[in-house]
């Protein structure tokens, strides 16, 4: 059945100034890059906005390179773009690990990490990669360019420091020590939305990552410092409930999600055992 | 806006943000593709867009442009996957299907049990419980 969507505007760039200057002199526009979870809303009339903004043209921010010995993944590359990048495979393994599990190939070959970011969706499988990764994000308007630590970048539920007229344009990945690990929980491999997902990285001072168990994406600061400190798993694992702040909703129950962060940190430590 | 559509140059006055799915089905008249969820769970809507599977559930006709969209009605009607579906009755209902040959049709030759449970794991099937579509793109590919 045809869904209501013809009486909505589509502004269509052809460069990245063009899409920089529209958000500044036509907005409020709402960018839409891969459309694989935004423009569901879209369908279903959910969603507020009525007028979008196409990135899928602009090709400058599929780029992944290394500058500055930086990884730096533009914000139109697709999950397969990285999954088959030689660079995000040998510098970021964890994100590949992610890129595989978000829906099935046919929202890997459309959905971006740009996107995902921008959706900020809590549940968001790429971000506690980003988070662990301290990643930078590069914002970009007609005026200036913004680089914003990754966890500065989430405000709260779906809200983040991005304004209106700017973009996100890439992200920025420095050198990684350590043993990268990540693991999403949900309903099956395929196609489910994260009940809890974790990324984590056992180097010199150890950082782990959680989706889906409190409004952002966060870090655990109290346990990384009392795994850095040279605590016991066991120990650590009991400062959870000073770090997240999960809920009940459709997909899952608090308790669930607290007895499966704490056997995700377990299996971490299990699993990155020989790298520290 | 124009783009190529099983191999033929199309030219058509659409919303740009209409589906994909909408405008091959209503517009073109092409009802190969089907609706199955309309929110990118299910794959029955796959189309190829430049060779690569994507849900034409969850693409504003816009994005299409100057492409190449290959749907179920553009492999003919003798592509090996379609008869070997036949053959392994990959299909029973047949909702599923044509998402279900064009997404193998991205796989490449020969691949393994793993690859092929893998490829299709955004193609969701109700009636034959996968081991006879599995079957059907072993033997064809």
């Amino acid at each position: 059945m045809r869904t209501a969507t013809s009486s909505l505007d589509l502004l269509q760039p052809r460069s990245l100034g063009e899409a920089l200057r529209m958000l500044r002199d036509e907005g409020p526009l709402t960018p839409i890059a891969g459309a694989t979870d935004l423009y569901v809303a879209v369908n279903f009339g959910t969603l507020g906005s009525s007028r979008f903004l196409n990135l899928w043209a602009l090709d400058s921010l599929r780029a992944i390179s290394l500058r500055d010995d930086s990884l730096r993944i533009g914000a139109l590359a697709t999950y397969t773009a990285m999954i088959r990048s030689r660079l995000v495979r040998r510098r970021l393994p964890m994100l590949v690990s992610a890129a595989r599990e978000v829906g099935g190939m046919q929202i890997q070959n459309r959905g971006t990490l740009g996107g995902n970011v921008a959706n900020a969706s809590p549940a968001g499988d790429a971000l506690p990669v980003l988070a662990v990764a301290e990643a930078v994000v590069v914002l970009r308007s007609a005026k200036e360019e913004r680089r914003i630590p990754f966890g500065q970048f989430y405000t709260g539920y779906r809200a983040s420091v991005r304004r209106p007229d700017e973009l996100i344009v890439a992200f920025e990945i420095p050198p990684l020590d350590g043993a990268q690990w990540f693991r999403k929980v949900g309903t099956r491999a395929a196609q489910a939305i994260s009940k809890v997902v974790m990324a984590a990285v056992r180097g010199p001072r150890p950082r782990i990552a959680l989706g889906s168990v409190a409004p952002t994406v966060i870090r655990l600061p109290h346990i990384e410092e009392a795994l850095a400190g040279g605590a016991a798993i066991e120990d650590a694992v009991r400062l959870l409930d000073q770090d997240i702040q999960p809920i009940d909703d459709v997909r899952s129950t608090a308790a669930y999600r607290r007895d499966v962060a704490s056997n995700l940190l377990r299996r971490f430590w299990v699993d990155t055992e020989s790298a520290s | 806006m124009r783009f190529r559509l099983n191999e033929q140059d199309v030219e058509l006055k659409v919303s740009p943000m209409a589906r994909l799915l909408d405008v091959l089905r209503e517009d073109c008249g092409l009802t190969g593709t089907k609706e199955g969820c309309g929110e990118g769970e299910c794959g029955a809507c796959t189309v190829l867009v430049d060779g690569e599977a994507v849900c034409s559930c969850l693409i504003p006709v816009a994005q299409v442009e100057g492409t190449e969209v290959t749907t179920i009605e553009g492999l003919g009607a003798e592509h090996p996957l379609q008869r070997a579906f036949m053959d392994e009755v990959g299909a029973q209902c047949g909702i599923c299907t044509p998402g279900m040959i064009l997404t193998a049709t991205t796989l490449g030759r020969r691949p393994s049990l793993a690859k092929i449970r893998q490829g299709l794991a955004g193609n969701l099937c109700r009636c034959t419980g996968y081991e006879a579509i599995y079957r059907a793109i072993h033997a064809a590919s």
